[in-house]
């Protein structure tokens, strides 16, 4: 039995492979994330829909260990270089260690099941994993 | 050629816990001291910027006045983020430079001791049924979810990105620690920091982590206290006397400058452009390079923080910042001393204060004024705030001639 699931933010894409997904504008190629008035980088109105490589590398990333109330500590915050297009995530399947994450580690694009609201609906949520390599 | 700026009158509280005073009883102390400073009263001055982050005080400029003198003249309350008391400052700059005041007032307040982690906000019930929400069309909050939005976390990375991308990622931690150290060492030389306490290596590095590689220590710490200058134009200084001439801190330049737009900058806010954006600017006003600078108050709100801005503001090679640091140029014997207050880290950092107090502590040394942790012969100075959002102000100080 599946339950029916939607993801958690609009770029992400649950349908076939998981992947994200950037608003790119059309006169400047630059990408952006979430609902856009105009493209900051050269102000232009049109964008289209592009797909996100799902495999990259750890750029940046911290171990939280405060954060807000209700927000379960310790966890890994990351920006992942995805082909050139800079994603920010959680790091996943990893232990949340200065031994275990590395500036460069190779990751890939996975999903987590952040809940279940009361008509049993699951909001997927996107997260990166290390790989080998 | 519009004239030349000066710092006529500078004062700053003592940074750290004032549980008697109000936001109004401390910018009042920080204005009347600077009014004073200057040999001026509120009577001569013709416009007023004033800045209150967080307090929720909404028309800070206005209260002031109301306790210390309500003159009628314009009053702009300002807010920058981390860069609130340098936009202020600015603002009155700008005033004086377009003719309009011959004196301005900037000051700038914060009330935040026993603040806690800024830049959180409490995860809100889970609501039903999903409900998207906000740009990204989120069915739940995403502080925690995706990535972080704590400050000590953004700003770690910030660090963590520059040691990546030039090849010094080894020891980061410790890299970063050592650099706390030093400010922590310089502190215990300025009576006004909230903190100063020396703190050794293991110390800092055994303490609690915040989030990786910053420790509370790395952190800069809240606190409360203000901070207030008053400007005046060439022309209008010429007018005084000279031991206010003699006293006046030139401002060779004063930037104000927001993040451009480039690749990642919406993912992980880029506070590198802009800084380097600022200083560019900064230089090229006040013909001052990077190696005239006597000293240099620079934003370390935390310690993966200033690493990278020895780099923005060209006070080494670029990719250089650890090598420059590992030197000892930035400790207060060296080359180019950063942060000898203490900086953010145990001066204390109360918001919308910081921006001119770190142009106080720069105008202290310049004046010859700095007690104990005098900077001998200082001449040239720079201090930097930056806020996220992001705003960055520089001010590049000279000594009078006079």
């Amino acid at each position: 039995m599946t339950a029916e699931q939607i993801p958690f933010v609009d770029h992400l894409e649950l349908a076939g492979e998981p992947h994200l997904v950037a608003e790119e504008c059309t006169g400047c190629a630059a990408r952006f994330f979430g609902r856009r008035n105009a493209c900051a980088s050269c102000g232009g109105r049109s964008f289209r829909r592009v797909p996100i490589a799902t495999t990259g590398e750890v750029r940046a990333f911290t171990i939280v260990t405060f954060a807000a109330p209700g927000v379960p500590v310790p966890f890994v915050a990351a920006v992942v270089d995805c082909a050139g297009t800079s994603v920010r995530a959680n790091l996943v399947d990893v232990p949340p260690s200065p031994d275990h994450v590395r500036l460069g580690m190779k990751v890939a694009l996975t999903t987590v099941v952040v809940g279940t609201d009361d008509e049993g609906v699951e909001a997927v949520n996107y997260a990166f994993r290390p790989v080998e390599g | 050629m519009a004239e030349d700026l000066w710092i006529l009158g500078i004062h700053m509280t003592k940074f750290g816990k004032h549980p008697d005073e109000d936001l109004v009883d401390l910018a009042s102390e920080a204005s009347l001291g600077a009014l004073a400073d200057g040999g001026v009263t509120m009577r001569d001055i013709g416009v007023l910027a004033a800045g209150n982050l967080l307090g929720g005080a909404g028309s800070i400029g206005q209260q002031l006045q109301k306790q210390i003198g309500q003159t009628g003249i314009p009053v702009y309350n300002v807010a920058n983020a981390c860069a609130t008391g340098a936009t202020a400052l600015r603002t009155v700059c700008m005033a004086i430079k377009a003719g309009e005041a011959d004196y301005g007032l900037a000051v700038g307040v914060e009330k935040l001791s026993g603040a806690g982690l800024l830049g959180v906000r409490p995860r809100k019930q889970e609501p039903g049924t999903w409900t998207r929400e906000g740009r990204l069309g989120a069915v739940g909050p995403v502080d925690g979810r995706i990535g972080t939005e704590t400050m000590a976390g953004v700003f770690a990375q910030v660090g963590m990105e520059y040691v990546h991308r030039y090849g010094a990622a080894p020891n980061a931690f410790e890299l970063f620690a050592r650099i706390s150290e030093k400010n922590h060492a310089h502190s215990t030389l300025n009576p006004l920091a909230a903190y100063q306490k020396r703190m050794s290596l293991e110390q800092i590095m055994a303490d609690a982590m915040i989030a990786y590689p910053n420790t509370r220590p790395m952190c800069s710490a809240n606190t409360d206290g203000a901070a207030a200058a008053v400007v005046v134009g060439d022309s209008t200084l010429k007018r005084l006397s000279l031991e206010q001439r003699r006293r006046a801190v030139k401002i060779a330049a004063s930037v104000l400058t927001s993040d451009p737009w480039q690749e990642a900058c919406q993912v992980l806010p880029d506070v590198n452009t802009l800084t380097r954006n600022a200083a560019e600017q900064a230089y090229e006003l006040s013909g001052v390079g990077p190696g005239d600078l006597d000293l240099v108050e620079l934003h370390d709100c935390f310690a993966t923080a200033e690493l990278v801005h020895y780099d923005n503001l060209m006070l080494c090679e670029q990719g250089g910042a650890v090598d420059f640091f590992r030197s000892g140029a930035p400790w207060r014997d060296g080359a180019t001393p950063v942060n000898v207050s203490g900086g953010l880290q145990s001066k204390g950092h109360p918001i919308a204060a910081t921006g001119i107090a770190n142009v106080w502590e720069v105008a202290t040394h310049l004046r010859g004024e700095a007690g104990q942790r005098q900077i001998e012969g200082a001449r040239v100075g720079l201090a930097h705030v930056i806020g996220l959002g992001s705003a960055c102000g520089v001010h590049i100080l000279e000594k009078a001639a006079a």
